[in-house]
């Protein structure tokens, strides 16, 4: 009967050797990987849980920035108070996975290299910058988050190729970011869309010096919006309406059971508006 | 006897102890149907159709029979050949043939989801290997499945056999409208020239499903002698023992079926799935077998309830008299007939004297799921269309909602136009306690700028049903009490039972135990549905336990050696009635008991009845929710639900019904739907992607319960389950209308649509 | 098919089991250890009816490799009360009626521990959103989140 190996390798040299099998597929949290395997969409010959991976579980805060392992869940990064003053909305993406017991295990890597088109902890790590630390059999390498998915399902990973963690530079003054979603309910929903939001003000109270914004479920990876209509401005409602078609422009989503693609569109300009505006009131507080 | 009187001090209907069965649901030692196992047990999976419609070409299950560990494959071959025949089951009437059918398919499958095969294994992943194994041929057909594609001329059709009865002539041509219905009272067509007002409007909701958490488990096991056990979570044992005999061709006293805890049933659980293919399986391995239904085969293989459309049209003059009524109501049946029409067109006029209506409708067969009960079946998708009209109507008379439905409220005289003349019903009654509602009366609030806020409200009818029940009361050695239900307790009816026991009794409930019988253990009870169970079973139990009372007498005067008139019961007690009785000092229950050999043996009170005298629910619900403009998203900000519930026995388990009730209505109003792919099959077979509320969506439910007690029953009661989802959609989709202006006439309400909608009224 | 040997904590005992490599902890516990207070409602991690904790923290049991519970320290419905003597969550639940079928509950219990565990003193808005992915079919949740709210409360001792 079908049933995967189970190895729990003790460093990356020893998990490199073991994904260069065929069928040998990496685990952190494993939401999507066991949801996949029971329902029959996925059988890997071999599960590797990293987990046990000195480096690949934990936040680190350093003088550059902050270091997040792959594997670690996504309630362990809202736990860090470092962390969260410094990308709330990177914390807010992560949280908004499934539920507070999907948050218990389901982790960055994961949901970045599932490549859900839909995944929420996407738009503000590329808003952000964040670099994903890719280790293989050709050594390790530094790969733009934005830069891995490359379809529905599919990464830019090479064979036997996985995440090791991710890196994100320490805010300058008045940066902060912001991530919405649109669901039907209040939680639990596959995003609608997504958008995420990385601003950076000239000062407290000044207007916007820097802005990135990307968003998800309207494509299929995440897309940037062109957001230069908002930089020197502090967000008036002329320069929110451009956002708003800035983002309608850039998207190209389907129809299917959770948003037709007018209604997608739509809201998209709607959250990236809402997304600048909180990102906005926080690089100012911040 | 009943004690309803005023002078009746109640000293346990109406608190609110703890459940007797509470504790081991609190740790996780209740055991529900996947929960139980037996020796020796094997595995049972289902192998279901992929398509929507299709004839079966070839079944080939030899390579799965050789797969080492499988123990028996089975087809409909396995099962007798079942010719036609009509019963009145379940809520209403049904087909065996189909019933069967519907278990495994025979010749053709005519829904994404359909059982074809099944086989039992050592292990469960094995039978899924052993699926995987089975050959089936099919020749794809084409299919349909809203109901009024179903209904076209060229639609394609699932029965070759199947004309449409109630239509005159009797039509020749097969067609998928199994059954034309009407009700009428009066001529409402001539009735409309004495409107000032009329409101015309077609409305449509989407096919949704029970959602119960626990997915359907049983395990059954034949034994070499031909009698089966089955364990298994259901709405009644009775129903299970009777339906499997019938398709598996058994006597029904060759079948013990024992009622696990149930988590959940809402009517989904009033029939079979699992348990006739579990039958078979065992039959043929010789072995018991377990068998469970994940979560997609819940929502593709068991039945969920109708999505249907509406045209209502409803006259009224300009002071409010609504003088004619009419509406045509088509519902799909799934691939079976029998869909609830019969109910969807008695209930949603039941609240209104009405001199001149006409209500009409057709069960439509489609290639989805055979439907099955769903709390009111049929009432909230009719009344979603009745109560909204009724709200459309008070708006262009310039009315408020409440007041329009005061001035048409049916009350105790009011000939139902499906037939009887209403009696003590509490309509009225909850109509003024919205009214006077601290909800009704308080300020609805400012939006937040890009959100609009609105109110409504709406109301509901179910009848509630009686029938037959059966319940025993028991006196132990020691004078504690055991009361035996013949009803599986969805929802708390067991500490109902046991506090209505008590109570006849007087006696503290901590003494009374109050469990669920089996088929042998217990008289033969109706299965649990129609919100009958504390009404019928409560009056068989209480019957029982007034048995029990008089035999203590009796047995005290035997003691006592004076008549047994001159024996009075009072407060868990026997006592000489009066002076002249004799002196005595009161004889306990364990008194008694301890002495019953010598009085003639064990006291025993037992009662198998057919219940009459139901009273039907009325509720009427108030919705303040929220829009946010720009996305559609509904948030709902308060809510409340009233309703007539004729005597809440334990008050807890009642206000639970009510907010359990609205909350399915919310969901159903909102986010919940069946969604297809282009060739039929379900696209949404989960709870990922079919979104009923959770916790975050919801504010907390206010409750009223009014009390307008039902004389026919010894405490008063009536039915309170199934009353509180009929009128959820109508109060949202009013609320929806007060909050934006637009009226949302189809179901569910979900943000794209509510957004598009706000975007075609501003265009 | 080679099975895990697993070693861990559960409900306060050391526990070894073996698990093949699709087996998931709510497997384990049902199938292995006979533990069957956590239900499957849906297998996929959208319903909650599988909760546990592992190491403190709330997750679905569903969405765990048995494997994966090596070194873990791992509580189910069944470690919550303490003997005989109930958890105050579960005799608020009892006391509130916030159970009818009682299928959801062994999850919204172990849910609700970690969040009073974590939060002593939740409003009423954080509660629902911690307890979102705990569907109930039954309670509409009004009575769930007041049980909460009230054995928060107690455990203060207020």
């Amino acid at each position: 009967m079908y049933a995967p190996t189970f190895a729990a390798p003790q460093s990356v040299d020893e998990a490199v050797r073991m994904l260069g099998a065929d069928g040998a597929k990496p685990l952190s949290g494993g939401t999507d990987l066991i949801v996949q395997l029971k329902s029959g969409r996925n059988r890997p010959a071999a599960v590797v849980d990293l987990k046990k991976i000195p480096g690949l579980v934990g936040v680190e805060e350093t003088s550059d920035g902050f270091v997040i392992g792959a594997a670690t869940a996504g309630a362990q990064l809202g736990e860090h108070a470092g962390l969260v003053a410094a990308y709330p909305g990177i914390v807010e993406g992560a949280e908004l996975i499934g539920s507070t017991q999907v948050q218990g295990r389901a982790s960055l890597a994961g949901n970045l290299c599932n490549a859900s088109p839909a995944a929420d902890s996407i738009p503000c790590l590329a808003a952000a910058g964040a670099i994903a630390v890719v280790v293989g059999p050709n050594g390790e390498r530094e790969m733009k988050v934005s830069e891995v998915p490359a379809g529905p399902g599919r990464t830019n990973l090479g064979k036997g190729e996985f995440i090791k963690c991710f890196k994100l530079k320490k805010p300058t003054a008045n940066s902060s970011d912001a991530y919405l979603r649109f669901i039907p309910r209040t939680e639990m929903d596959i995003a609608v869309v997504g958008a995420g939001v990385n601003i950076t003000r000239d000062g407290s109270s000044g207007p916007i010096k820097s802005a990135t914004v990307w968003l998800g479920a309207v494509a299929p990876t995440i897309v940037e919006v062109d957001a230069s209509c908002i930089v020197g401005t502090s967000l008036d409602d002329a320069t929110l309406a451009k956002l708003d078609a800035a983002a309608q422009s850039v998207c190209n989503p389907i129809d299917d059971k959770r948003g037709t693609v007018e209604y997608r569109t739509k809201v998209a300009g709607v959250l990236a508006r809402r997304a600048a505006t909180i990102a906005f009131k926080r690089a100012g507080e911040r | 006897m009943n004690y309803l009187g005023k002078d009746v001090e109640l000293k346990v209907v109406g608190t609110r102890p703890i459940r007797p069965d509470g504790v081991e649901k609190v740790i996780g030692r209740a055991a529900f149907g996947a929960d139980f196992r037996v020796a020796g047990m094997i595995h049972g999976k289902v192998l279901r159709s992929p398509h929507a419609h299709a004839r079966i070409k070839s079944i080939d299950t030899s390579k799965a029979e050789a797969l080492k560990g499988v123990r028996a494959v089975i087809t409909a071959n396995d099962l007798p050949n079942i010719p036609s025949e009509e019963a009145f089951v379940g809520e209403g009437p049904a087909n065996f043939r189909d019933m069967s059918l519907n278990t495994i398919a025979r010749d053709k499958v005519l829904y994404d989801g359909h059982a074809v095969a099944a086989v039992a294994a050592t292990s469960p992943s094995i039978a899924e290997e052993a699926l995987r194994l089975i050959d089936v041929e099919y020749e794809v057909l084409p299919n349909v499945i809203d109901v009024e594609e179903a209904m076209k001329p060229d639609a394609p059709i699932l029965h070759d056999d199947l004309f449409t009865q109630g239509v005159d002539p009797k039509p020749t041509k097969a067609s998928n409208i199994a059954k034309r219905m009407e009700f009428k009272l009066g001529d409402s067509a001539s009735a409309f020239s004495k409107a000032d007002v009329i409101v015309e409007r077609k409305y449509k909701t989407a096919p949704v499903h029970q959602a119960y958490i626990e997915p359907h488990a049983c395990v059954v096991s034949y034994g070499a002698d031909g009698q089966a056990q089955i364990w298994c979570s259901s709405q009644g044992q009775f129903m299970v023992r009777a339906y499997c005999a019938k398709l598996l061709g058994m006597d029904i006293a060759d079948i013990r079926v024992f009622p696990l805890e149930i988590g959940g049933g809402f009517g989904g659980k009033t029939l079979v799935y699992l348990e006739p293919l579990a039958l078979a399986l065992s039959r043929k391995s010789g072995k018991p077998v377990k068998m469970t239904m994940s979560r997609e085969e819940v929502f593709r293989g068991s039945g969920p309830t109708s999505g249907g459309a509406i045209n209502v049209k409803i006259g009224a003059t300009k002071n409010g008299r609504i003088v004619a009524a009419e509406c045509e109501v088509m519902l799909q049946a799934g691939a079976f007939p029998g869909s609830p029409i019969g109910p969807a067109l008695m209930t949603p006029f039941a609240m209104y004297d009405l001199s001149d209506v006409t209500i009409w409708g057709y069960d439509v067969v489609s290639n989805r799921p055979k439907v099955a009960a769903y709390r009111a079946p049929g009432a909230p998708v009719s009344t979603f269309a009745t109560e909204s009209a009724v709200d459309e109507l008070a708006k262009h008379l310039d009315m408020d909602p409440l007041e329009l439905r005061l001035i048409n409220a049916a009350k105790d005289g009011t000939k139902a136009v499906y037939g009887p003349t209403l009696k003590d019903i509490g309509f009225v009654e909850t109509l003024e306690a919205a009214k006077s509602s601290s909800h009704w009366n308080s300020p609805l609030g400012d939006a937040a700028p890009g959100k609009r806020r609105g109110r409504g409200m709406a109301s509901g009818f179910w009848f509630n049903i009686g029938g037959e029940s059966s319940g025993a009361t028991y006196v132990n050695e020691d004078g504690t009490i055991t009361v035996v239900s013949g009803n599986p307790d969805i929802g708390g009816s067991r500490a109902s039972m046991g506090m209505m026991a008590a109570e006849v009794l007087g006696m503290d409930v901590k003494d009374v135990r109050t469990v669920v019988g089996d088929t042998t253990s217990v008289g033969f009870s109706f299965l649990t549905g129609g919100s009958r169970v504390t009404f019928a079973t409560g009056m068989a139990v209480t019957q029982s336990a007034e048995m029990v009372r008089d035999e203590l007498c009796k047995r005290a005067a035997l003691l006592w050696e004076i008549p047994a008139e001159a024996v009075e019961w009072k407060d868990g007690k026997a006592y000489p009635a009066g002076e002249n009785a004799g002196k005595f000092d009161p004889l306990t229950i364990a008194d008694i008991a301890g002495k019953s050999a010598r009085t003639g043996g064990p006291i025993t009170g037992k009662a198998s009845i057919n219940a009459q005298g139901a009273g039907p629910g009325y509720a009427t619900h108030i919705c303040d929710l929220e829009v946010d403009e720009e996305t559609g998203h509904t948030t709902v900000l308060r809510y409340t639900a009233i309703q007539d519930v004729g005597k809440a026995i334990h008050p807890s388990y009642v206000e639970g019904q009510l907010q359990g009730g609205a909350v399915q209505g919310i969901g159903w109003a909102l986010n919940e739907e069946y969604v297809y792919t282009k060739d039929g099959r379900l696209d949404n077979a989960g709870f990922l992607d079919y979104r009923i509320p959770v916790a975050s969506d919801l504010p907390m439910i206010e409750t009223i319960l009014v009390e307008v007690p039902n004389p026919r029953h010894p405490f008063g009661v009536k039915g309170v389950g199934e009353p509180p989802i009929v009128p959820p959609m109508a109060a949202v989709a009013n609320a929806m209308e007060n909050a934006t202006g637009v009226r949302m006439s189809s179901l569910p309400m979900s943000p794209p649509r509510v957004r598009a909608a706000l975007d075609a009224s501003e265009g | 098919m080679a099975k895990t040997h697993v070693t861990a904590t559960i409900n306060g005992e050391e526990t070894e089991f073996l698990c093949d490599g699709q087996q998931t902890m709510l497997d384990v516990l049902r199938d292995e250890m006979g533990l069957t207070g956590s239900k499957e409602g849906c297998g996929s991690g959208d319903c909650g009816a599988c909760s546990i904790l592992v190491d403190g923290r709330l997750v679905c049991s569903c969405l765990m490799f048995g494997a994966e519970a090596e070194g873990t320290d791992i509580m189910t419905i069944e470690g919550m009360a303490d003997g005989d003597k109930l958890h105050p969550l579960q005799q608020k639940f009892l006391e509130h009626a916030a159970l009818q079928c009682g299928f959801c509950t062994p999850g919204v219990l172990v849910a609700s521990k970690a969040l009073l565990d974590k939060n002593p003193n939740p409003t009423e808005e954080e509660a629902r959103y911690w307890l979102a992915g705990n569907l109930c079919r039954c309670t509409g949740y009004d009575k769930i989140i007041e049980a909460v709210m009230d054995a928060a409360a107690e455990m203060r001792g207020e």
